[in-house]
């Protein structure tokens, strides 16, 4: 502890107090449109208006009222799910292709898997159009899922084989090389490790397809789902009742984070409860 | 003991078969996913960019590269992108840095500030910008009210608007690489610097910024990549008056039905991205693994 | 095979008749002509082996050797390009794994985490569809078996590391496997834990009758635990015989440097006599060993360094060497030595710790000398 150390430490203390203000704005920046949300969706005023002159519940009623929007988000909660379950069981299969296989092309596979991702949604968009038009699909729902699967492809197959390379291949040798059936090793020892990749997998899935929009605008026709409900909305005319449906969207989409993390530690959490108390 | 006399020689290629046909079979997980992605992906895809070609003509290319409409399109989207990745460079590289060398426990909750905006849907990011900046806004408004001035300020439908509305959705895909690239410098690194009497500043200079140089290079091809194509921000923060590629191609194929137009301005957006992809590599699936 | 719980001994076991290595009726496992590349990399070049019934054979060599590979095409998870796999007269080569029988403890012994250390080890039982009585029992028996009575209900990662050894080793015995092939098992173990299961372990395979594989880098491991060692280098067997030969007959220079500590010295034989080859070994130098090859043979000459003695020039000149102590440390049960010799060569010189006896100290001069019968001779490649 001479005396030259002594500045110089404050100094960096000073420093480092002024890193801390910086991204202390920052992060207000990035989380001040989530807040927002949250006083006009329950402000009386029917235009926007900053702060809420008072409190109404009209905005909610006036989107759970409405069968449009209410369509529209069951529509999307229907296309999410199934894109889910579409996603899962084309990218689960090519995720373990790819990563146990060691046959020629399986670089290029995996190359190929990850292009919807790099090119910019609004080709991708224009380009099925073009093709689901000729096919008479435009306003289908299972067109704008089977769409929105090529989109979330790339996501759920970079998570499930980034699961499959963490797991350690040595576990299913194990299980197989102790009699299970390469089905039985996989279903008994490798899902049940890679659950947490999966779960996080099939939220990513869901998610790319509930907040999308591009695709939607150019293959929904008449049958809205809900962000292109909320795009001609926001375009068209601005009511607080878009920002109650941001409300339920924030909240919707955090409750499915929330699920997808509970999901994900609950063969640890099994393990601690179970462990030491209970010794035969 | 009958079976030894009849199983094969030594030098017998059975294993090689066996394991030939394992791999065909590995090899056969991956064609649902190929099929989807060459009928509902490539199909398309090329189909758009075979239609621009009109016959073997390029005028359509002509058209988008020579008027000068287009050409200001072209350059107003790459000024855009550049601007939007510098400042998302320039607001992400601290945070990334707080993030790196903070305890644990705030670090996750810086996260949560970083990823919670990640998860939520562009349109209802956008929404809010729309709020905060119009011009009755509530920024307006409070400029106003602590007497700043007295004329509120056109945040919206102009480049300002729709580079802070991209900003706040692409900050996320900066600070993820360059923080992960943080958290790859070892610690003991800076200590040895230290203990060799470098200043802090000296420190971050010869051995931080160097050591950390990949991820910035990698945040910043992805979000200039990611901005490029962007469509939803501009179209509704620019209200009209911002035109980028993304929403000349919509307007050609809704309003015009310039189906071979449009096929080309897409291949012209499709070249500049993959180009710059190019530069880098393995870099999307990154910042996927680091978000999910 | 289903009668049989671990603890009553292989009913399969063969009079061990010493019948030679290579004789396939005796054998209970052989290997033949097995070759495996990954990319430019031949991992297996031609490897042949047998193994007898009830023994414990260790693979012995670097990392790199293609030790481990060999035990994936024993145990089928990886299928060989060319050659044979036989197990008790059945040829195994494209068997699949489930259906070989074999229990393999792995490197990282590659436990279930999501599964209790009694699951792990019922899992086998389980596959084979046995009875859930019959499955609790045999449970109970193995995890006496491996001293784990208290722990079943413990996930692994809630033992500690010998626990999660006694728990692999539990679950690759517990449905009586044909075979045991343990990879590099006690690796992260410390010194100690590690001696101690190497004992539990050799007590365990002799009391079960298991043949078995073991894989290891440690030649000293190999040596103490082991019927037979196989020496591998290259992706082929250089040598497998008992421990002693091992250690005191290597077949060529890599084993002889790569099992215990050697001084070689190479040179050819210059005259033979009655069973003794004089060898010159350049500068003038002439040693005497035991052996018969013929004159003008390059061979290389092991001693090891426990038998050169340091000794003082009246007992005669044969095999003596002169020189000066560069280096010597004390390693608890003896002294090493490096000496420089007069003509430039080194030599390490093991001595014992013996109350009244002074080790040579650095930069004395010494002379050392060894008997012709303490000399192993091989020929030159």
């Amino acid at each position: 502890m001479n005396a030259t150390t002594i500045p110089r430490r404050s100094r960096r203390k000073r420093s480092r107090l002024v890193l801390r203000f910086a991204c202390a704005a920052i992060y207000f920046f990035l989380m001040l449109p989530l807040l927002i949300v949250f006083p006009l969706s329950v402000s009386s005023a029917p235009y926007l208006q900053f702060p809420p002159p008072g409190l109404s519940w009209r905005w909610y009623q006036n989107y759970f009222g409405d069968p449009v929007w209410v369509e529209a988000t069951v529509r999307s909660l229907g296309i999410g799910v199934a894109t889910a379950i579409l996603a899962l069981l084309v990218a689960v299969p090519v995720a373990f292709s790819v990563v146990r296989g060691r046959y020629l092309g399986r670089m290029l596979i995996d190359r190929l898997t990850i292009a919807p991702m790099i090119v910019p949604s609004i080709i991708f968009s224009v380009a099925i159009y073009g093709v689901f038009a000729k096919l008479k699909l435009i306003g289908a729902w299972y067109g704008i899922a089977l769409a929105h699967t090529v989109l979330a492809l790339p996501f759920v197959m970079i998570v499930v084989s980034a699961g499959l390379r963490g797991f350690d291949i040595d576990q299913e040798r194990a299980a197989i090389g102790l009699g299970a059936s390469r089905w039985q090793a996989i279903r008994r020892v490798t899902l049940p490790q890679i659950r947490p990749s999966l779960v996080s997998a099939a939220v990513l899935a869901f998610i790319t397809s509930f907040d999308e929009l591009v695709v939607a605008m150019f293959l929904a026709g008449s049958q809205m789902t809900l962000p292109k409900k909320m795009f001609d909305n926001i375009r068209m005319e601005i009511d607080p009742t878009i920002a109650s449906v941001s409300v339920l969207q924030i909240l919707l989409i955090a409750a499915a984070l929330v699920i997808s993390q509970r999901f994900g530690r609950r063969i640890g959490s099994n393990a601690t409860m179970e462990g030491p108390s209970s010794k035969a | 003991m009958a079976a030894v006399q009849e199983i094969g020689r030594p030098g017998s290629r059975r294993g090689a078969r066996v394991e030939r046909r394992r791999q065909a079979l590995i090899a056969s997980l991956s064609v649902p996913a190929l099929v989807l992605l060459l009928v509902l992906f490539a199909f398309p895809v090329l189909r758009l960019m075979e239609l621009s070609l009109d016959a073997g003509s390029l005028q359509w290319y002509q058209k988008a590269l020579s008027e000068n409409l287009y050409l200001q399109v072209f350059w107003a989207t790459f000024r855009i992108a550049a601007i939007v990745t510098l400042a998302s460079f320039l607001l992400s590289y601290p945070v990334a840095y707080l993030l790196a060398t903070t305890s644990d426990a705030w670090a996750s909750l810086g996260f949560v500030f970083i990823v919670l905006p990640l998860w939520t849907s562009i349109l209802v990011r956008t929404y809010a910008w729309m709020v905060l900046l119009g011009r009755n806004g509530v920024l307006n408004r409070i400029l106003i009210d602590l007497g700043v001035m007295d004329q509120p300020i056109a945040f919206l439908y102009n480049e300002v608007g729709v580079v802070i509305g991209m900003v706040h959705v692409l900050m996320p895909y900066m600070v993820l690489p360059i923080y992960s690239a943080m958290k790859r410098v070892d610690p003991t690194l800076i200590q040895a610097a230290e203990g060799l009497g470098a200043p802090g500043w000296r420190i971050f200079q010869r051995i931080f910024l160097p050591l950390t140089a990949q991820g910035i290079y990698a945040g910043c091809v992805l979000v200039f990549i990611l901005s490029l194509g962007f469509f939803i921000t501009p179209a509704l923060l620019g209200g009209g008056r911002v035109v980028m590629i993304a929403v000349l191609i919509e307007q050609q194929v809704r309003e015009t039905l310039n189906w071979e137009f449009a096929g080309a301005l897409a291949t012209v957006l499709l070249a500049a991205t993959l180009v710059i992809y190019s530069l880098t590599r393995g870099l999307m699936r990154q910042s996927v693994e680091e978000s999910a | 095979m289903h009668a049989s719980a671990p603890g009553r001994g292989n009913p399969r076991e063969l009079p061990l008749a010493d019948r030679g290595p290579s004789d396939r009726a005796s054998s209970w496992l052989v290997i033949e002509g097995v070759r495996k590349h990954y990319g430019a990399v031949q991992a297996l070049n031609g490897v042949a082996l047998a193994v007898r019934s009830g023994e414990l054979l260790t693979i012995l060599g670097p990392s790199g050797s293609g030790k481990t590979t060999l035990l994936k095409v024993i145990a089928g998870f990886e299928m060989p390009e060319a050659g044979n796999v036989l197990l008790g007269g059945e040829d195994i080569t494209t068997m699949p794994p489930a259906r070989r029988n074999i229990g393999m403890v792995f490197q990282n012994y590659a436990l279930f985490p999501h599964m209790t250390a009694r699951e792990n080890i019922a899992f086998p039982l389980e596959m084979r569809g046995k009875a859930r009585t019959e499955i609790e029992r045999d449970v109970v028996r193995a995890l006496d078996l491996v001293a784990l009575g208290g722990l079943g209900d413990r996930f692994p990662r809630q033992l500690s590391g010998g626990q999660q050894q006694r728990v692999a080793l539990a679950r690759a015995i517990v449905f009586s496997p044909q075979l045991l092939l343990l990879d590099e098992p006690f690796g992260a173990l410390d010194r100690k834990l590690r001696e101690a299961m190497q004992l539990e372990v050799r007590r365990l395979q002799q009391r079960l009758g298991l043949t078995t594989i073991f894989i290891t880098h440690d030649q000293e491991e190999a040596l103490v635990i082991s019927d037979r060692v196989a020496v591998m280098r290259g992706g082929a067997i250089e040598q497998a015989g008992r421990p002693p030969e091992i250690y005191e007959r290597p077949a060529n220079s890599f084993v002889a440097e790569f099992v215990g500590e050697s001084n070689l010295l190479l040179g050819s034989v210059a005259t033979r006599r009655d069973g003794y080859v004089e060898i010159a070994i350049g500068d003038g130098t002439e040693i005497l060993a035991a052996g018969d090859e013929p004159a003008g043979t390059r061979v290389a000459v092991l001693v090891r360094p426990e038998r050169l003695r340091a000794s003082d020039a009246a007992e005669g000149t044969a095999n003596l060497f002169r020189g000066r102590v560069l280096e010597s440390v004390y390693v608890g049960n003896s002294h090493k030595h490096r000496i420089r010799l007069d003509g430039g060569r080194e030599l390490l010189l093991r001595t014992p710790v013996l109350a009244g006896q002074r080790a040579p100290a650095v930069g004395e001069s010494i002379a050392v000398r060894f008997a012709p019968e303490d000399a192993h001779l091989f020929r030159q490649e």
